[in-house]
């Protein structure tokens, strides 16, 4: 087996783990611990008293337009990493032609400050 | 002793025994951090702390909760998506374990040294996120609600300048795998943080936000949201996302002393005995890392929302960009 295929395979295991790890700690904990279900148990929790309305209300999401700005900015990031371990390699054009695409994409975040993304009213 | 050597070089037992180690690793981690925070905040209050349990110190004090936990009731909401609201602790757990496979803990002690290390630690570090944002969502409550939208919208607004920091290291060891970072450092001779200290600050602050800890914890903020996205989340399930999050605290200050603090290596530390004490010098420089943050818990009061997401945009993502415009042509320049 490649060394290629080890490397995916221990991750897939540590991840596994992870969930193997929940899985068999609640299976222990289910033995021990008491199951007494009661109407109000069960209830949603509002500060002891009864929930008003539902529990999914309505909210203003404002982080939207972060996620927008945040898929922007990790697909540079993601452009910036193969360079990053290329620097020496690829040169001075690389390097001007990075820092053009670094300053193109502030500028978009310039152009969401001063449009008042970050303004909260 | 021939024997064993052999017996580990098979793939599937070597993977077996990591399996087990890292499995033992972190519900330990996360007493000793849990108990680290619970006797350092208990000192800088000018409290006892735990005292009792286990005779001397309180020492047995988190195992006692751990066993506390194993008979609380596990309640799931009427009003909650069940499916979801179940499997969510196991999201945040999987982010968590699987961050370990990339921590060198000495020369060839890395459980994998994957080549695009750090890149996978970053990407799978935000697994966790997800979890989060369902159990927000699928309690069903209004607290948990707005808890788990705040998450989301810190998580991602933080883990740009996360990501952006680590690339001043990157570029100056040319090599994305943690080890291959620690031995850059080791062939250089000096930590990185010295000429990349805007790069540690800004994954500090950046960490803690990932961390949800203060004073970034507006998620959880007790007192505006009760428990913010643990809400509803009782017993065991509750306790996996205190778990996740001293394991997590474990691997950020792992991963930022391995990429700016020289990982298992001390200047003056002649380099065969670092198999030996480089765990060692790791794990010191972690707890110092780890001692870092339950300090600031202590120290600093909560940001506001809109001061929250100001700080990451307006000030740490430019910082961290300039940051990497300047490393590189300094290194193509020199």
């Amino acid at each position: 087996m490649s060394t290629y295929f080890e490397s995916y395979l221990t991750v897939g295991a540590f991840a596994a783990l992870g969930a193997v790890l929940v899985l068999v700690m609640l299976g222990v904990a289910s033995v021990l611990r008491p199951t007494k279900p009661t109407a109000e148990k069960q209830l949603t929790y509002e500060c002891g008293v009864d929930p008003v309305g539902d529990g999914w209300s309505q909210t203003y999401v404002r982080y939207y337009v972060f996620g927008l700005l945040f898929v922007i900015f990790d697909v540079e990031a993601v452009f910036i990493f193969p360079w990053a371990i290329q620097v020496d390699e690829l040169g001075v054009f690389a390097l001007v032609a990075m820092l053009f695409f670094i300053v193109t994409v502030i500028e978009g975040l310039v152009y969401a400050v001063k449009k008042g993304v970050l303004r909260w009213e | 002793m021939e024997f064993l050597i052999d017996l580990f070089d098979n793939f599937w037992v070597s993977l077996a025994g990591k399996l087990l180690l890292v499995a033992t690793m972190i519900p330990l981690i996360g007493m000793v951090i849990g108990f680290a925070e619970m006797k350092l905040s208990a000192k800088m209050q000018a409290r006892v702390g735990p005292y009792f349990a286990g005779g001397r110190w309180g020492w047995a004090q988190l195992i006692a909760d751990g066993v506390k936990f194993f008979q609380k009731e596990d309640i799931v909401p009427d009003a909650a998506d069940k499916p979801v609201f179940k499997s969510a602790p196991i999201l945040v757990l999987v982010g968590t374990v699987a961050l370990f496979v990339v921590i060198p803990f000495g020369p060839g002690l890395i459980f994998r040294d994957l080549s695009v290390g750090i890149f996978y630690a970053l990407a799978i570090s935000s697994l966790s996120t997800i979890g989060i944002l369902m159990a927000g969502w699928s309690s069903a409550n209004k607290y948990s609600l707005i808890g788990g939208l705040r998450a989301a919208g810190q998580l991602i607004a933080y883990e740009l300048p996360l990501v952006l920091a680590v690339v001043g290291s990157v570029i100056m060891a040319g090599t994305m795998s943690m080890s291959g970072i620690v031995e850059a450092q080791i062939n250089a001779g000096f930590p990185y943080v010295i000429v990349q200290f805007v790069g540690f600050a800004i994954f500090m602050v950046a960490a803690l936000a990932e961390l949800t800890r203060i004073p970034f914890d507006m998620p959880i903020a007790e007192s505006e949201l009760v428990m913010g996205y643990l809400t509803e989340y009782s017993g065991f399930r509750f306790l996996f996302f205190f778990l996740a999050e001293f394991a997590n605290m474990f691997s950020m200050s792992a991963i930022a002393a391995t990429l700016f603090l020289g990982g298992y290596w001390l200047p003056g530390i002649p380099e065969d005995l670092l198999s030996f004490v480089g765990p060692f010098i790791l794990i010191g420089k972690v707890f110092l890392l780890a001692f870092l943050m339950i300090w600031f818990r202590w120290t600093f009061p909560r940001f506001r929302e809109d001061q929250l997401q100001g700080i990451a945009w307006k000030w740490l993502i430019p910082l961290a960009l300039a940051n990497i415009a300047v490393t590189a042509i300094l290194k193509v320049v020199l």
